[in-house]
């Protein structure tokens, strides 16, 4: 089956989505993380979406999801690289991703994960 | 509408909605066509961002469907016009179904209100047991 790669970097996992998803390929990633957030007892998650051309209302929803069930397993999801035309968009499609931390771009992601940790 | 004139057809696709990975085609489909228009990179975000929710929806309520891509024209306007037909169960309360957040998929409730917000011109012709219907324009601004 097609899957988004995870990548482990210490105790965080990384993830770089860098083709056009469909659903089922965005459901089985939160799951995925889910599982490896506890399996790997990750204390966080980069997801770098600086690739996706496109975050629709449901690719939203999985990345709010994704930050929430992290949470919940005590780790931090932090989203980067969105690129302008997209955080318009989605901020006029209805959708502020609300809860969910983000940084401009990986570097300044990883700084807020590890600063989260000390 | 009345206030709109119908616009000239330049070309016009079909794409049939019966999985995920139709709208995948779908949304690469609508990106050619708003690039080949001549749209900004927010305007081609915002009518992919549009044609993908309401393609989802086409699959998830009206069990699958298809897609017709065009380019139209008015006057020297151009723009990107997509329709949206299914042979579903249609919708009984129009008015509900465009709120922000009313859903009966569990989603988010985004797709009709936010497809609608991302449009210059909307338009939603549905009924119980006769299917659903969704066009929408996006001009190039002058």
């Amino acid at each position: 089956m097609e899957r988004i790669p995870i990548l482990r970097m210490g105790r965080f996992l990384l993830v770089t989505i860098q083709v056009d998803m469909h659903d089922q390929l965005a459901l089985t990633l939160q799951d995925d993380l889910t599982q490896r957030i506890v399996s790997d007892r990750a204390k966080g998650v980069l997801i770098d979406i600086s690739s996706l051309d496109v975050v629709d209302s449901f690719i939203g929803r999985m990345i709010s999801n994704i930050a929430g069930m992290s949470r919940v397993l005590d780790a931090q999801t932090v989203v980067v690289g969105m690129r302008p035309a997209v955080a318009i968009t989605l901020v006029e499609l209805g959708l502020d991703l609300a809860g969910v931390r983000t940084a401009l771009n990986v570097e300044k992601g990883m700084a807020l994960l590890q600063g989260a940790q000390s | 509408m009345s206030s709109h004139p119908v616009p000239r057809v330049d070309s016009s696709e079909e794409l049939a909605l019966r999985s995920g990975e139709d709208v995948v085609r779908l949304r690469q489909a609508v990106r050619e066509r708003a690039v080949g228009v001549g749209f900004s990179l927010v305007d081609q975000t915002k009518i992919v961002t549009a044609a993908s929710e309401l393609g989802r929806n086409t699959i998830q309520y009206g069990g699958g469907g298809k897609a017709r891509i065009e380019v139209v024209a008015n006057g020297t306007r151009r723009g990107v016009r997509l329709e949206f037909v299914d042979e579903g169960p249609g919708i009984a309360d129009l008015a509900l179904a465009m709120k922000d957040g009313y859903t009966t998929g569990g989603g988010l409730g985004l797709g009709l209100s936010g497809a609608k917000r991302l449009s210059d011109e909307f338009k939603i012709d549905s009924a119980p047991g006769q299917g659903t219907r969704v066009s929408i324009i996006r001009w190039k601004p002058y």
